[in-house]
């Protein structure tokens, strides 16, 4: 118990950490690497000159949706 | 003294329902209201998407009931996704989607500018503009294929007359070449005033102090046009433009009374590729994996279109 309770105290003191965490999950550069991701497929789904990239469109819309639906809950 | 509204509303309620009532929180009661819109999407529309889902991993064919669906893993998607009609049909949508974008937000922008100067007759002008919105789309492309009958059509003729070539040499519904632009002039035609309506909400908004300096500041009307009137206009148009995009991947009533995806698959745009996969081949699970493929697409285009809203807001 008191190991546990240590170990919170130890997370609850480790600012660099969270700090670092803050700085890397922001919602603003993501949404926008989401946002070109689904712009990115639907180009690859619609243009006329390359088949493998119609082929991969799908994943590559399906990663930025999904992308964009998890980022947006990020702080901001 | 007067019994205002909510006191007369509670003396009224019968003494047995007000006990049940009153013994609810606030929380549970905001449930109660909320429970049948919750329902309802949950059967209409969450409940018919996941079985979409679930379908379009097995070879369902809704023809055949009694046979059993066989779960086929993600075929259904390498198949779309190397067919090449459906590229085609992808095609086909992109050039309708970029072509109908470009024309009404060009127009539309143009019209709302000079919808926006202050003359005689200007409300009149605007209702006439409007007009071709408010019909229904299965109306507008009846008409629209009597007016480009090569014979007896007003658009040929007027191509004739001005151009000086025989008005029935030429097909607009029935050419490869040209039935694709032939759905662009009616979509333009049917959805410009959309687009004018959001430019002119927006050249409104902008208020005239912000002219009057620049004037001041000996600013030309190019100058103002494209430091003032663009920018703060250009929220207004990226929604119209994303909009209008949504809508357009989705087309369908319009372009089926027109041409009916025709000449060949010429202007077969997706949505009326699916309707042909799922209710004249039976396809079931094929159509639901394409529906899926498009769901995501528009999925995604619409959450660009909510930060872009959120964007405007903040402004």
């Amino acid at each position: 118990m008191s190991e546990a309770r240590h170990g919170h105290r130890h997370e609850e003191a480790d600012p660099a950490r969270q700090k670092a965490s803050r700085r890397i999950l922001v919602r603003g550069p993501w949404e926008m690497a989401a946002s070109i991701l689904i712009g990115l497929g639907v180009l690859m789904l619609m243009q006329p000159f390359f088949m493998w990239a119609f082929t991969y469109s799908f994943i590559v819309l399906l990663i930025g949706t999904i992308g964009f639906i998890i980022v947006s809950h990020f702080p901001e | 003294m007067s019994i205002s509204p909510i006191e007369r509303a509670a003396a009224t309620t019968p003494p047995g329902v007000a006990r049940r009532v009153k013994g609810l929180s606030d929380r549970a009661l905001a449930w109660i209201f909320v429970a049948p819109t919750i329902l309802l999407l949950l059967a209409i529309n969450i409940f018919p998407l996941i079985w979409t889902i679930r379908l379009s991993f097995t070879d369902y064919r809704v023809n055949r009931p009694n046979r059993e669906a066989e779960f086929i893993g993600l075929r259904n998607y390498e198949r779309i996704l190397t067919d090449g009609d459906i590229w085609i049909s992808m095609q086909a949508t992109a050039h309708f989607l970029f072509w109908t974008i470009f024309f009404q937000v060009v127009i539309g922008f143009a019209l709302a500018y000079l919808i926006n100067k202050k003359f005689r007759g200007n409300d009149l002008w605007t209702t006439i503009i409007v007009l071709p919105m408010m019909l229904s789309p299965a109306v507008v492309g009846n008409f629209w294929t009597f007016l480009y009958q090569p014979q007896i059509g007003l658009f040929n003729y007027v191509v004739g007359f001005l151009t000086g070539a025989d008005p029935s040499s030429f097909s607009m519904i029935g050419e490869v070449a040209l039935a694709p632009w032939a759905i662009v002039i009616v979509d333009t035609w049917m959805w410009t005033p959309f687009v004018m309506l959001i430019c002119l909400a927006g050249l409104r908004s902008i208020p005239d102090s912000i002219y009057e300096a620049a004037e001041c500041d000996r600013a030309s009307k190019w100058r103002q046009f494209w430091t003032i009137t663009i920018p703060l206009v250009l929220p207004f148009l990226m929604l119209a433009v994303l909009f209008r995009g949504i809508e357009n991947f989705k087309m369908f009533d319009l372009v089926v009374q027109l041409t009916g995806g025709g000449p060949g698959a010429t202007t077969e745009l997706t949505s009326i590729n699916l309707k042909r996969e799922a209710f004249e081949k039976w396809r079931t699970g094929y159509a639901s994996a394409y529906a899926v493929i498009l769901f995501v697409t528009v999925f995604g285009l619409a959450s660009i279109y909510v930060k872009a809203l959120n964007k405007v807001k903040e402004r």
